[in-house]
């Protein structure tokens, strides 16, 4: 099935229903990774959309770093229940507790790597066999060549010289006991399609997405909103701004941006309008020119 | 897309103020060069010129190239993703691009193009409506560029462009472009790309890219984006044959019972008879539906679920299909195969087949031959290794739904998964059934292009497998082709007395017998030899479903009218065969006396001395009828047919 002349946004809607499909009949226990963010949300309505008028047949799963945006995580459970999902949430803070990772130290201290472990940890203690992920292939140079269905290795690895070929819309879901996917519906998918999709929809989204003042302190050119989780450097300086998020994750690492764009329509123009990409928010993709593809060997999201 | 808004509604405001574009369409290619033709430059030229490239991301370019030493910006770091392909300068898996215009949304399969090259460029060109194939205007056309033309015709893209690249370094030079033009397209004409645009360019300045040249006046075309922004989408898409693969069941509750998929061709509509397979169970369309709403109508690509009037038992990797247009159905398929994994092909052992949302066992039989994809030719194998094709026969532990690829991708491709690994080792595209009977394929498809969607075949009143059970052989289609005086018509003699000593059904049709009556009223020019050959095999096509083995003796010179030909029959009933003479041996036999009457001018367009001749590409018979006697070369024909158990005498 390739194109036909319905336009792009269709097009991306039915493959994201084929591939959630595809998922559900080749695995027996998916999850879909949720973090409140617009892509995930996006991947969630999409779910909804390929199951109906069943229910959703797996569970959302947040890894929660606990250094979330108090509104993220408000607009989480209201958004599972108003999907009428199972939402499963696993707390970084645990492995924390048990040794299993340790904290980062300094200014720049994140909790985004962190989340690797507890992702593995649930995805083992789950017996989940696929993850379902929001990631997209024009978010950074590594993921553009990764596959919608991804294989991990019992490790939970990502193996860039060694994926198997994805043709047509065949998608190859058998591994070996111990290993599992990641799977990525939108990976077709643009920051542009993401924004005209949901206004196309109607999808709700946090507040944080919007125009809005907050207090936020400059770092190498990065917008860090300051929050109890955020340690501020006595060379900081604090101020108020009227800025949104293009990304909402870890509040510690997630960049704002100064924008008045407060309704879905001003984010379209703007984004149509960005000059930096939604990840040159993120503090933790800055650290090498490589970052993301280091991350991901070893299975990040 | 739900028809009710809420607050924040936008419409009414114009696409340019809401971002949202709704008559944008998507145009997926692909892009097929050598290491050095500059295809990542390419590339990034057209994510640079389009705007589709971020401050950040143009930062770290920059950064990047200092870092190699060069002095100015590298656009081909843009793409190069992978850590190790910035260390050794090359693209190493299919990477997938992104970028728009006010037009399209364009995907760009971005395939590399070293030693992993085919296997890597079948996976890109697999989903792809357009190939962009570079030529490095320094070079010419090298056994590569041959090979991505070969790839593209294979997995059936409709359209290529061939950019002809670093015009730059050869001063802008006509002459040197217009000589790779003819290079290529004589190469070409043996392939089944229907649309070929040349377009000379320099992606590392910028010319014909994104916008026109000014450097190269002499050349009339648009530069390349125009012809990505204009090139129709879904040439591919067949929109007549309804085949909808059950992807998943869906049961909320005792009273609601639905089957999820896609229609991957054709469309259903709510109240349409349809067939299950394979259990031929018939029942029809009751309701379809979306979390949206029903529908009246599930068009080709759309994700829907459908329900039906009566409770039958349907599961995932059953086909909802139309009961007056079944695919085939048969447990041995002849099908080329590229094979992907680093352990070759083991013949007889089992694999997974993938095949729409089918998972069967299934072995490969046989390996006809490994095609040499820069020459074409043929060699016999015993196995093929990673990024070898050949064409192969599998036979499958169940029967498999399916139509030929170059009708239907959707249900004409598989893949092969080792059992062991689990590693997808084999991409394979099917021709056909081999030696089994199938189900009643409408011999119109073929030719689906030019009959209209509302003509639906009613098949023939008594079908051919049942004269062919009567009459104990298989209909056949035997087409020699090769100049005149090669000696197609008395070797077609021969073979259909000897077909008919041993009590075949059989007809000969030769250029005489037709253009005497049928074809009266054509000439020889190019457009009445098309013609003549259409109309040839039409009605070798009628003979062929009265049972017949039906030899056809035409020059047919243009390997297009003959693949024409081929696709009115199944896979395995058209049989070509080269009748193979040079112009000195047919001018010395002379029959007709045309050669002399050509000579002195009394006839123009006359094939091999003023009109040309295309050789068969891959015909299934050659015959050198300079070092063959017409008696060995019938014998030959003969055991063809034997071996291929068309006959069995």
């Amino acid at each position: 099935m390739h194109t036909s002349s319905r336009g792009h946004l269709p097009q991306l809607e039915s493959e994201g229903i084929l591939i959630l499909r595809e998922v559900a009949a080749q695995f027996e226990r998916p999850a879909l990774l949720f973090s409140g963010g617009k892509d995930s949300i996006v991947v969630a309505w999409l779910a909804r959309k390929a199951f109906a008028p069943a229910r959703v047949p797996f569970p959302l799963l947040h890894i929660d770093t606990g250094h979330n945006f108090p509104e993220t995580l408000r607009f989480r459970d209201d958004f599972a229940r108003t999907m009428d999902c199972t939402l499963l949430v696993r707390q970084v803070q645990d492995s924390i507790d048990q040794g299993r990772v340790q904290e980062e130290t300094g200014a720049a201290a994140s909790r985004n790597a962190l989340q690797t472990t507890t992702l593995l940890d649930a995805i083992k203690e789950l017996g989940l066999d696929v993850a379902i992920g929001g990631a997209r292939r024009d978010e950074e140079k590594a993921r553009a060549t990764e596959r919608i269905f991804s294989h991990r290795d019992v490790f939970g690895q990502w193996d860039p010289r060694n994926q198997r070929p994805e043709l047509w819309n065949l998608y190859n879901g058998r591994k070996n006991h111990g290993e599992h996917f990641r799977v990525f519906p939108l990976s077709n998918w643009t920051e542009l399609d993401i924004w005209q999709y949901i206004s196309a929809e109607d999808i709700p989204l946090p507040g944080l997405y919007f125009a809005h003042q907050r207090e936020i302190v400059e770092r190498d050119g990065m917008l860090l909103a300051t929050t109890e989780h955020l340690r501020l450097d006595p060379s900081d300086t604090v101020s108020t701004r009227t800025v949104r998020f293009r990304t909402v994750g870890d509040a510690t690492c997630t960049g704002a941006v100064e924008s008045s764009a407060s309704t879905v329509a001003d984010i379209i123009i703007e984004t149509a309008a960005a000059r930096i990409t939604e990840r040159g928010g993120r503090a933790d993709d800055k650290r090498s020119d490589t970052a993301m593809e280091d991350r991901k060997r070893q299975g990040y999201f | 897309m739900p028809s009710t808004r809420q607050p924040g509604d936008t419409r009414g405001e114009t696409p340019e103020q809401t971002g949202s574009a709704p008559m944008m369409d998507l145009l997926r290619f692909t892009t097929a060069g050598s290491v050095d033709d500059g295809k990542s430059t390419l590339i990034g030229r057209l994510l640079y010129d389009t705007k589709s490239i971020f401050e950040d991301q143009l930062e770290a370019v920059e950064g990047a190239s200092r870092k190699l030493g060069e002095d100015h910006m590298n656009l081909a770091l843009l793409t190069d993703g992978l850590r190790a392909e910035r260390e050794q300068k090359i693209t190493i898996d299919v990477a997938y691009r992104y970028f728009a215009t006010p037009r399209r949304k364009f995907i760009i399969a971005d395939t590399p193009g070293h030693v992993q090259y085919t296997r890597n460029m079948v996976t890109g060109a697999s989903t792809a409506d357009l190939a962009v194939v570079l030529v490095d205007a320094g070079k010419g056309v090298l056994t590569q560029s041959r090979r991505h033309a070969f790839i593209t015709s294979l997995l059936g893209i409709p359209h290529m462009i061939v950019a002809v690249n670093k015009m730059d370094l050869v001063d802008f030079a006509q002459s040197v472009y217009d000589e790779i033009v003819a290079d290529f397209g004589r190469f070409a004409a043996r392939l089944t790309v229907k649309d070929i645009t040349y377009i000379p360019i320099s992606a590392l300045e910028g010319d014909n890219v994104v916008e026109r040249s000014t450097r190269m006046p002499w050349y009339q075309g648009g530069p390349l984006l125009s012809k990505l922004e204009t090139v129709a989408v879904g040439a591919r898409t067949n929109s007549i044959d309804f085949r909808f693969p059950v992807q998943y069941v869906i049961r909320p509750n005792q009273t609601f019972r639905g089957y999820a998929g896609v229609a991957v061709s054709g469309s259903v509509a709510a109240g349409d008879d349809v067939v299950v397979l394979p259990s031929g169970m018939a029942t029809r369309i009751k309701s379809i539906e979306t979390f949206d709403g029903p529908r009246d109508l599930a068009d080709v690509g759309e994700s829907v679920v459908l329900t039906t009037t009566d409770e039958i038992d349907i599961s995932r990797g059953d086909m909802i299909v139309r009961p007056r247009n079944l695919p085939a159905v048969a447990r041995r398929l002849d099908a080329y195969l590229c094979w992907m994994d680093a352990t070759d092909l083991a013949v007889g052992r089992p694999y997974l087949l993938a095949h729409t949302t089918r998972r069967i066992q299934a072995i490969v039989k046989g390996i006809d031959y490994r095609v040499n994809v820069d020459t074409l030719h043929r060699d016999p194998a015993s196995t093929l290794a990673m990024n070898e094709i050949g064409r192969v026969e599998i036979e499958a532990a169940d029967p498999i739904f399916f139509d030929s690829y170059r009708l239907n991708s959707a249900t004409g491709s598989f893949v092969l998964i080792d059992l062991q690994t689990n590693a997808t080792v084999a991409a394979g595209m099917i021709r056909g059934e081999t030696h089994d009977v199938a189900a009643a394929t409408h011999p119109a498809a073929a030719t689906a292009t030019t009959v209209s969607a509302g003509v639906v075949w009613e098949g023939w009143n008594i079908p051919r497998e049942a004269r062919e059970a009567r009459q104990g052989h298989q209909a056949a289609v035997l087409w020699l082709t090769g100049m005149s005086g090669a000696g197609k018509t008395t070797i077609g003699r021969l073979v259909e007395r000897q077909l008919f000593e041993q009590g075949c059904r059989t007809m000969l049709l030769d250029g005489d017998n037709l253009r005497h009556g049928l074809c009266g009223d054509l000439g020889f020019s190019p457009a009445d030899r098309d013609e003549n050959i259409r109309r040839a095999g039409q009605v070798a096509h009628l003979f062929f479903e009265q049972g017949a083995i039906v030899l056809c003796a035409f020059v047919s010179p243009y390997a297009a009218g003959r693949s024409n030909v081929r696709g009115l029959m199944p896979a395995g009933r058209f049989v070509e065969v080269f009748v193979q003479a040079d112009v000195e041996t047919c001018r010395a036999r002379d029959p007709k006396g045309l050669y002399a009457k050509a000579s002195t001018g009394g006839l123009d367009q006359f094939t091999g001395v003023s009109a040309p001749y295309e050789e068969p590409a891959e015909p299934e018979l050659t015959i050198d009828t300079r070092t063959m006697t017409a008696q060995a070369a019938a014998e030959m024909v003969i055991d063809f047919l034997r071996r291929s158990r068309l006959i069995d005498v």
